[in-house]
């Protein structure tokens, strides 16, 4: 499906999620309350099919987060880009690691870094730091005296 | 540090028994800590443990110039230096709107092309020695070496060659390189089917990898494979052949694909990419063209607001750089989709059930990089 077909199939399903096509992927917002039965609507519909997940990252805008899933259909190879803001002190948001299965290991990642809650995660804790670590390092207002040289 | 245990445990009224190999064993490939559940000799579960390299590359990019960066990303995957050089350096040209010349994507693509011969020729010779055989490492090594010494050359580096620079290429070519490339390349091709001989028709090492490590085309998808991995389960995902980048689109070459699914299918994979490397390489390396080998570029890079995601095919994988930019001077937010990262997260999937004197040749198989996994 282009990139115009696409929008047109999303902007018809879900009139109220804002769709934008200026950059290099098709973007849509979608609220972080449906974002686990969007992510299903994704991958389970015949002409949509996005099955392959081949990003996920947060980016922190110090008002909120902003969750970025970056979605792709091997059958189709379409793509899609979906974003889910995040409340920055009660950062929630339903786990796609059922859906697409790595997801599992990049919310962990996403959890340690960024301290988002993925609900309904199998099994959510730190990944690569150490257990104990405090803080969430990739937020822009993380301080660590000890660990970080400022240039 | 990250879990108060004894190497190994026993889970109270069970058979089951929990190891903990690594992060300082020798087939693991680097520092990675696995913690296995077995039950006499089957494999129960497989829980990575990440973190033991980890330099927080991603928050370090954060505070280094659009020009700089880039050279931290020689130390993620090591083996395909180069090609993560790549990944970074078209991302700030796609964001700048920078015009490559002709000569410097013909230089590039030689250079990967090179890279991946030799990650591939170190996977070679690795896989081989967690099967039991010694040799094959020393022979691969004699290959690479070659390799080396032709970067070297041009270079001036071995491994960390930070060679790829936003709008072409450092420095231009080695008088050399053209001759050494092909004198090379003679070399190599009469020894991948030594390679053939000495291994893939060996029949110790066809028992230990044929059925072992499947993984589904659909659980590949699933779980993020990309690379040599899912193209040895039928996943068509070459970056070179869906999304072409530089001069990919004008060479020919075949996308090796095997549906297989299991150890030796990856295997043959990554053999057969060997040749198409070969073959790459000998359509270009004549064809150089003449002419400015890096675009003129202002001293300090300024990428427009928004966001620009690259992507390219290293020895492993698909390696994506998302780069969120607010216009100034140093990216706002980097974010690197690492191929090994994906590819890990599906060994336990492939090892469920299996013996535990195949883990090992699994993990060979799916060729992990550390630094490349923890960044």
């Amino acid at each position: 499906m282009t990139k115009e077909e696409l929008k047109q199939l999303l902007t018809e399903r879900f009139p109220d999620n804002a769709v934008d096509d200026a950059g290099q992927f098709l973007q849509i917002q979608v609220p972080a309350s449906q974002w686990g039965s969007f992510a299903l609507f994704l991958r389970d519909t015949p002409e949509l099919q996005f099955d392959f997940l081949f990003c996920l990252t947060c980016v922190d805008w110090l008002k909120h987060l902003t969750m970025v899933y970056h979605l792709r259909s091997v059958y189709y190879r379409h793509e899609l880009v979906v974003k889910c803001q995040l409340d920055r002190e009660q950062p929630t948001i339903a786990t796609v690691a059922h859906t697409w299965r790595t997801a599992e290991f990049h919310e962990r990642e996403v959890y340690e870094l960024f301290g988002v809650k993925f609900e309904g995660h199998p099994d959510l804790r730190r990944l690569i730091l150490p257990d104990e670590w405090e803080g969430w390092p990739l937020r822009k207002d993380y301080e660590d005296p000890v660990n970080m040289i400022k240039l | 540090m990250y879990r108060e245990t004894d190497i190994i445990q026993t889970i109270p009224g069970t058979d089951e028994m929990v190891i903990n190999v690594g992060p300082q064993h020798p087939s693991t490939h680097g520092v990675l800590h696995l913690v296995i559940t077995i039950d006499g000799e089957t494999v129960k579960k497989v829980e990575p443990h990440l973190g033991y390299i980890h330099r927080s590359i991603e928050k370090m990019c954060e505070s280094l110039s659009y020009r700089q960066f880039i050279y931290t990303t020689s130390r993620m995957d090591y083996l395909s230096a180069h090609i993560n050089n790549h990944a970074c350096a078209l991302a700030v040209e796609q964001a700048m709107g920078i015009e490559v010349p002709l000569r410097a994507q013909y230089i590039r693509v030689v250079m990967d092309e090179l890279t991946r011969i030799a990650s591939h020729c170190l996977w070679w010779g690795s896989v081989a020695m967690d099967c039991g055989a010694v040799t094959p490492f020393f022979l691969a090594f004699r290959e690479r070496e070659m390799i080396n010494t032709i970067m070297e050359e041009t270079c001036g580096a071995r491994l960390t060659m930070n060679y790829m620079v936003p709008g072409g290429v450092m420095f231009d070519l080695h008088p050399n390189f053209q001759r050494d490339t092909k004198t090379f390349l003679a070399h190599f091709r009469s020894k991948i089917d030594e390679y053939d001989e000495l291994v893939t028709g060996n029949i110790i090492f066809q028992n230990r990898l044929k059925g072992t490590g499947y993984i589904s085309k659909a659980d590949a998808i699933s779980y993020g494979c990309t690379g040599p991995t899912a193209r040895g389960s039928g996943v068509s995902c070459d970056v070179r052949k869906w999304y072409p980048y530089e001069v990919y689109q004008q060479v020919q070459f075949d996308e090796i694909l095997e549906t297989a699914g299991d150890s030796f299918a990856r295997y043959l994979v990554r053999l057969a990419e060997l040749r198409q490397s070969i073959s790459i390489i000998e359509q270009l390396i004549d064809e150089i063209p003449a002419g400015e080998f890096q675009a003129k570029t202002k001293a300090v890079l300024k990428p427009p607001k928004g966001e620009f995601y690259s992507r390219v095919e290293t020895a492993r994988g698909e390696l994506g750089v998302y780069i969120v930019s607010e216009g100034g001077t140093t990216p706002y937010r980097i974010k690197f989709r690492s191929p090994g990262f994906s590819n890990l997260s599906a060994l336990d999937h492939m090892v469920r059930g299996q013996k535990i004197g195949d883990l090992v040749a699994i993990m060979g198989t799916l060729d992990l990089v550390i630094p490349d996994i923890d960044r």
